[in-house]
């Protein structure tokens, strides 16, 4: 009695909400051993190799310095990719992919966090380890720590592969993409306070991102130095206010340290006060009897919530693009020696629609990505078990898949008229060619639907494979053409075949062959998920 | 009488892992059938073959006469199952899935429905994660058995319940024999399936090591005796299936092969009975033989002939 009581008193008051937070990083850290060096790996690459594809498309100082005075006095090409501070090759560096590498570096640690987080109190494995020596506050520590590793390993890769191009500028670009980085971590972290389900916090964690990405770029557009409040109030903006290779603001990383401190100290109250497995936002009770009467409707009720959620993002980020636009030709109207330069570039009405085309390649590129999370729900429901008792029944595994397709094909047709709802909206436009503009995206988008329902079909093994697809379309699209990749890495992307509207010529081969290629690839999917065995 | 379900020579391989190895299984229609054997000897990979969820490597299974992965769809109009690990969604009610399910089998009837939710007092408007296990399994189990259907198949349906809902349990298993459906029931419980079952399978790594009524299994195992005798007892220990023969002055205890019992008691009348106690095998007894078996023995190729042998 005595020695159990001592054993007890040996770590007396509340000093051990942490303990264990050691074991479970490294258990992290195990499990996203082959995740965690790919996002850094891939993203460190990806800006590392930035300032020699500058080189070989801005050879001469003359012309870096041009690009620079272009950003400087086009408003909707710096929407697009943000003004620039120094025309040297790391100022350009910074001012080409830095924006993205944030992104990429927010998507990596909301994911970090969440799976480390409610994912695990989802599926129950938190129980578990919950009734070892484990803190209260030890599994939220550790995810946000092995965030912190991932973050740290690319802010060390950034500054090393940079430091040639200066390395002030180097650490402060490294550290400003980890700062996003850690930003959004201890923002997932919150919102996995918040919600029950994991894939509910990535969602709202990602649409977040979405807007500080689209208020980034509604300042930019709005001044030429970043000044705008748009700018300061998304942290994706404070990555570009921190002038990475020109005259740093090392301040701005005061702003970083700040709000994830912040939001981490609010995450650990949140979870402080909350028992495991439950939520901030509880859970109501459902009907005692349901309407549900087939495959398909199940899947329905159980794509709606994600369905509504991309079609009110499209919908606002459609209308917040389109804005950005319309400000850009006005600013463009309103000075005479800006129009000239323009319209010696091919005319205003040619800019604005280079830059709508931009816009609505960009939706569809994004839509692209939720087709496949729409058409990897066939994935989840498998893996989970959740398959198993609906196949049971009479439903046939084509009806049960072609539910889940529908709206997954469906939806993207949707969400793509809502963008350009949005967007002519926003801008003021006539709606038919801007509709039409997002409709021509849908081959594209469908072709990764189809992979993704190919890929799963063959062997639920495959399944993830389609968001390598899915982010190398986006990296193509977004950061290939600054990369100076050869045309034919460039073709491998279903978007880059597609006619560039509203503005460019109108061609129907490409689309009708990328149907086509969709198509196919579903019903080889579909062959195969009706020979194959049922995961178990 | 037609068969619900049989299965012979029914291989499965999973990479280098053989679930499966020949297994054979045959269920009456309208009887309710026990399915026994030790985690991983293929209970589940069995019944996902026949419900068309993996396609077997070789061998026959047939359905209500048809073949499950070919007329899947057609016969699980037929057929309710119920996993041992239930898994819901989180948006879902209880009530929502049991409906759904019905719907998508041959139909439910709503007055056994509600009957079945109060029997198993279940709360049908909770969603999908608040369920406790036993809950969950609770969901499956009414949907199963307010469905109508000939043949259900449950999988470990039980895990998680608690005394008196196995009770209730039992009561519809009754009720569903007494319609005349047919129950394929895969159980780690015994009293459960000496109290349900009109025959059993016990199937070890992938094969079927005995089939038939429990009486026919006793038969197989030993009965215990104690007697005490008028006389010193004489040549028992020569005597064929005699095991365990403890001898002190005119008591003795033994146990012997059931088949070999004549023999014995022949000998101990010839010395005179006093008293003679005779305990039947349990079923624990005779599982546990198999499941030990399970541990020590490791060559393949001498659990297919015994499988034989017994079967036989």
């Amino acid at each position: 009695m005595t020695t159990a009581t001592a054993r007890f008193a040996t770590r007396p008051g509340g000093s051990r909400q942490l303990a264990g937070t050691a074991t479970l990083l490294r258990f992290a850290l195990r499990r996203d051993r082959l995740m965690m060096p790919l996002w850094v790996g891939v993203i460190g690459l990806l800006v590392v190799s930035m300032p020699n594809s500058l080189k070989s498309i801005y050879g001469t100082a003359a012309e870096r310095a041009d690009v620079a005075r272009q950003m400087l006095t086009n408003s909707s090409l710096r929407a697009t990719y943000g003004p620039v501070f120094s025309d040297t090759l790391g100022g350009l560096t910074a001012w080409r992919i830095g924006g993205y590498a944030g992104v990429f570096a927010a998507i990596m640690s909301l994911l970090i966090v969440v799976r480390h987080t409610r994912d695990e109190e989802e599926t129950g494995r938190q129980e578990l380890i919950s009734s070892a020596m484990v803190g209260r506050r030890a599994p939220l520590t550790a995810a946000l720590l092995a965030a912190l590793v991932a973050n740290g390993a690319l802010a060390l890769l950034i500054a090393g592969g940079l430091a040639g191009q200066g390395g002030p500028g180097a650490l402060a670009l490294g550290l400003a993409v980890a700062g996003v980085g850690m930003v959004f971590a201890t923002m997932a972290a919150i919102v996995a306070q918040l919600t029950e389900s994991a894939r509910l916090a990535k969602g709202l964690t990602g649409g977040l991102l979405g807007a500080a990405f689209v208020l980034k770029a509604a300042g930019d557009s709005a001044t030429a130095d970043g000044s705008s409040v748009l700018t300061w109030i998304s942290p994706v903006g404070w990555l570009e206010e921190l002038r990475s290779f020109a005259d740093e603001r090392w301040w701005v990383l005061l702003l970083f340290a700040a709000a994830a401190l912040v939001q981490g100290a609010v995450a650990y109250e949140l979870a402080g006060r909350r028992d495991i497995g439950m939520s901030f936002l509880p859970t109501r009770p459902g009907p005692a009897t349901g309407r549900l009467r087939t495959a398909g409707a199940l899947a329905l009720r159980l794509q709606r919530g994600a369905l509504l959620g991309w079609s009110l993002g499209f919908l606002a980020a459609g209308a917040a693009f389109g804005g950005i636009t319309k400000g850009a030709s006005d600013l463009v109207g309103d000075n005479d020696k800006t129009r000239e330069i323009i319209e010696r570039m091919g005319g205003q009405s040619g800019i604005t629609d280079a830059f709508l085309a931009t816009m609505v390649n960009m939706l569809g590129m994004v839509a692209a990505l939720y087709i496949v999370s729409s058409v990897l729900r066939l994935h989840g429901e498998e893996t989970s078990q959740r398959a198993e008792p609906v196949l049971a029944n009479a439903v046939g595994r084509l009806r049960w898949a072609l539910g889940h397709l529908t709206i997954a094909f469906g939806g993207s047709v949707l969400i793509m008229l809502l963008g350009g709802f949005g967007l002519a909206l926003g801008y003021g436009a006539e709606l038919g060619p801007i509709l039409g503009a997002c409709l021509v995206q849908l081959p594209a988008i469908w072709t990764l639907g189809g992979l993704a329902a190919l890929l799963y079909g063959l062997s639920p093994l495959l399944a993830p494979g389609a968001w390598g697809a899915a982010g190398l379309a986006l990296l193509l699209g977004w950061i290939g053409p600054a990369l100076n990749i050869p045309q034919t890495v460039m073709d491998l992307s279903p978007f880059g075949h597609l006619p560039k509207l509203p503005g460019g010529d109108m061609a129907w081969t490409p689309l009708l062959v990328l149907t086509g290629i969709a198509a196919a690839a579903t019903a080889t999917g579909l062959a195969g998920l009706r020979r194959r065995d049922l995961s178990t | 009488m037609t068969k619900a379900i049989t299965v012979s020579g029914l291989h499965k391989s999973f990479g280098s892992t053989h679930a499966l190895a020949g297994l054979d299984l045959e269920v009456e229609a309208g009887e309710v059938h026990g399915f026994l054997g030790p985690n991983g000897a293929g209970k589940s990979t069995t019944i996902r073959v026949l419900l068309g969820l993996l396609r077997a490597d070789s061998g026959a299974a047939q359905l209500l006469g048809r073949d499950p992965w070919a007329d899947a769809v057609e016969l699980h109009r037929h057929v309710a199952y119920v996993p041992g690990d239930v898994t819901l969604w989180r948006n879902l009610s209880g009530g929502e899935v049991i409906d759904l399910y019905g719907r998508l089998r041959g139909g439910l009837d709503p007055a056994r429905r509600a009957d079945l939710i109060e029997r198993f007092e279940l709360d049908p408007t909770k969603k999908g994660r608040t369920y406790s296990k036993g809950n969950r399994q609770k969901v499956a189990l009414v949907a199963a058995f307010a469905s109508d259907v000939d043949l259900l198949i449950l999988d470990e349906p039980t895990s998680g319940l608690d005394p008196l809902m196995e009770e209730v349990f039992q009561g519809c298993v009754e009720e569903e024999r007494a319609r005349g459906r047919t129950v394929l029931l895969s159980s780690h419980i015994l009293s459960e399936v000496e109290e349900l079952c009109d025959r059993v399978s016990i199937i070890r790594k992938g094969v079927t090591v005995e089939t038939g009524s429990l009486a026919d299994l006793r038969h197989l195992t030993r009965t215990s005796i104690t007697a005490e005798l008028a006389g010193p007892p004489d040549g028992l220990a020569h005597l064929p299936g005699v095991h365990d023969l403890d001898v002190q002055g005119l008591r003795v205890k033994l146990q012997v092969d059931t088949d070999k019992l004549d023999a014995v008691l022949r000998s101990l009348t010839a010395s005179g009975v006093r008293s003679l106690t005779s305990t039947p095998p349990t079923l624990e007894e005779l599982f546990l033989r198999h499941y030990q078996d399970d541990a020590t023995e490791t060559a393949p190729t001498s659990t297919s002939t015994s499988a034989k042998a017994v079967t036989r």
